[in-house]
């Protein structure tokens, strides 16, 4: 038969289910690739298919996702399993708990491969700002993978594991996954419990899924949204206050859509205006023309505040990383800094500094002066207002379109170090997805084609829950562009990494 | 612009030591930074409300019920220092 690693993660469950696979055996291929790995996506790995299984046991092959191993962002806590979210003040942490979105993969018979790197407490664009060093991009080592979830695009783009599962606050899920030519879905705010993730900005994480095919994607956002077992797929997570769970009328099954006709897709001209590179706006073009031919209206529309998204995002997600991450004092987990003489407060500040690397610290500090006495309502205040501005502008735009389109990422994969000493330069990196995030609605980014031989994002957006709606013109859109993204398993093959 | 005082009174607000040799960096970086997010002080704004959550319009409240909580060993379990009792600290006057 074929290579277990050349199957999608729709195959692999098809071929465990009739025993044309074990599951130990489909896990040993990735395993054995992940561990050859050189691009530094994974920060942990499991021995086996059952070491990080809730009480050790292997999954049966006849769930869902029966014996379908996982990659995992470092930063979803999962019972007993090493998670630092990549930062040096938690390393060497193993929390008591697992993170709801993760359990309910789990649940649904998922193993964990692996975790994986990202930008440290989420915060970053470009995966170098991690304690356990940058993610090198498939597609070319010299090259980032984007971020935060750097490390979870990196994997699936590598074939090193079949799916992953990253999150999405800026764009964390979508811009890694288009700058490494796979496909990531950033849900409905609120429909994927945040509990047990660890928090960056509350307002605005979302956990989703990296994969390399819009079916794959919606294989396991089915199984991540919210809930526990007992409450059944679909409900609200009472462990997180901000849970809503599905509330969509459409059931989320897997997209068959080979067509577009009657669908009317608004392209924000306006917001496209803002630095996309020539190779980035041509490769949209043509995936737009592709849109056109598969019957779907293409049509001009105004986000009018959308160009603000950048300036209230690095506000408000700042300000609630600076509450977020007052946690991180050294008392009750992860690495304690302190001299013999030193008091409750040196101990809170010491090992805060040693702790926290630089991007982090610079989110703390930018948030707490936002949030400060005399500053809050020019700051914080005016963000918030901007944001109801945002969530009206799409609200109105979708009273003309089914969705919005734009590429994911202004730029194609950069150098690494090529942004790192210029912080409002990386920022604007996402001058894309912030909108979508701020506004809380789902947006998904797939494979546009590529710019100089490196991977192009497609950003296709909708209402909130219409996820069944994005996910299927992906997936027509998907068929009709033909992406070929093996090009990194390749590279991977001819280094020496391939372990068959 | 952020000057030398201001970050100082921010790291202290955040409970965040700055090395002699950070704070001017810091500076520099932070009012690059709100140097472009100035442009949100140009947007008349009067009168629209913030957005807490983006859907949920009302804050849900859970049943005020007695439950399990966590094991306290295990609470304590990754803690930097805990005693039997709960995580031990030096003296807040030291």
């Amino acid at each position: 038969m074929t290579d277990p690693i050349d199957l999608s993660a729709v195959e692999a469950t098809g071929a465990l289910r009739r025993g044309d696979l074990s599951v130990p055996e489909l896990f040993a291929a990735y395993r054995a690739r992940a561990a050859a790995d050189d691009t530094n996506a994974f920060t942990w790995l499991a021995d086996g298919p059952e070491q990080a299984a809730p009480g050790g046991t292997l999954p049966g092959a006849d769930a869902v996702l029966g014996g379908l191993p996982i990659a995992v962002k470092d930063l979803f806590c999962v019972e007993g399993v090493p998670t630092a979210s990549c930062s040096n003040l938690l390393r060497g942490y193993r929390p008591p708990y697992t993170a709801t979105a993760i359990a309910r993969l789990q649940e649904a018979g998922a193993t964990i491969l692996g975790k994986t790197n990202q930008d440290e407490f989420a915060m970053g664009s470009s995966n170098e700002n991690s304690a356990f060093g940058p993610v090198r991009n498939p597609w070319d080592r010299e090259r980032v993978p984007g971020g935060s979830s750097g490390g979870s695009a990196a994997a699936v783009a590598a074939g090193l594991a079949p799916v992953a599962i990253g999150t999405d606050t800026g764009g964390s899920v979508r811009q890694p996954a288009a700058l490494c030519g796979v496909v990531g879905l950033k849900p409905t705010y609120g429909t994927v419990s945040r509990y047990g993730m660890i928090a960056f900005a509350s307002s605005l994480d979302q956990a989703g899924p990296i994969a390399r095919t819009v079916a794959d994607a919606a294989l396991l956002f089915q199984r991540m949204v919210a809930g526990s077992g007992q409450a059944g797929p679909g409900s609200v997570d009472q462990r997180d206050a901000t849970s809503i769970g599905w509330a969509g009328g459409d059931e989320v099954g897997l997209p068959s859509a080979e067509r577009l006709d009657g669908l009317r897709i608004g392209v924000p001209t306006e917001l496209l205006a803002e630095g996309v590179e020539a190779g980035v706006r041509a490769a949209f073009d043509a995936a737009l023309a592709r849109a056109g031919e598969l019957g779907a209206e293409i049509v001009e529309i105004d986000l009018p505040h959308a160009r603000h998204a950048l300036a209230a995002y690095y506000v408000i997600a700042p300000a609630e990383a600076s509450s977020n991450l007052s946690r991180f004092d050294g008392v009750r987990y992860g690495n304690r800094v302190q001299s013999p003489e030193d008091g409750l407060v040196d101990l809170y500040t010491k090992t805060r500094h040693d702790g926290f690397g630089p991007e982090v610290k610079r989110r703390i500090m930018l948030g707490t002066f936002a949030l400060s006495s005399g500053y809050y309502d020019a700051y914080y205040g005016r963000a918030q207002q901007v944001r109801t501005k945002i969530v009206e502008d799409f609200r109105a735009a979708h009273e003309q379109v089914d969705l919005i389109a734009t590429p994911t990422s202004p730029t194609v994969a950069w150098k690494l170090g090529a942004l790192t000493d210029d912080p409002v330069a990386m920022y604007a990196q996402d001058v894309m997805t912030l909108p979508f995030s701020l506004a809380g609605v789902p947006a998904i980014s797939i494979p546009a084609g590529l710019s100089e031989g490196l991977p192009v994002g497609l950003q296709l957006a909708g209402p909130a829950f219409s996820e069944p709606r994005i996910l299927n013109a992906a997936h027509a859109l998907e068929q009709a562009l033909g992406f070929d993204g093996s090009a990194p398993r390749a590279t991977v093959a001819a280094a020496g990494g391939d372990t068959r | 612009m952020i000057d030398r005082a201001t970050v100082l009174h921010v790291a202290a607000l955040a409970r965040l030591e700055l090395h002699e040799d950070e704070v001017e960096p810091m500076a520099r970086e932070l009012s690059a930074v709100l140097d472009h997010i100035e442009t949100i002080a140009e947007l008349d704004l009067d009168g629209v409300p913030p957005t807490a959550h983006v859907l949920a319009a009302e804050s849900r409240l859970r049943p005020d019920e007695p439950r399990p909580s966590l094991p306290r060993e295990r609470a304590l379990d990754q803690a930097p220092d805990a005693s039997d009792e709960g995580f031990r600290v030096p003296s807040p006057q030291a």
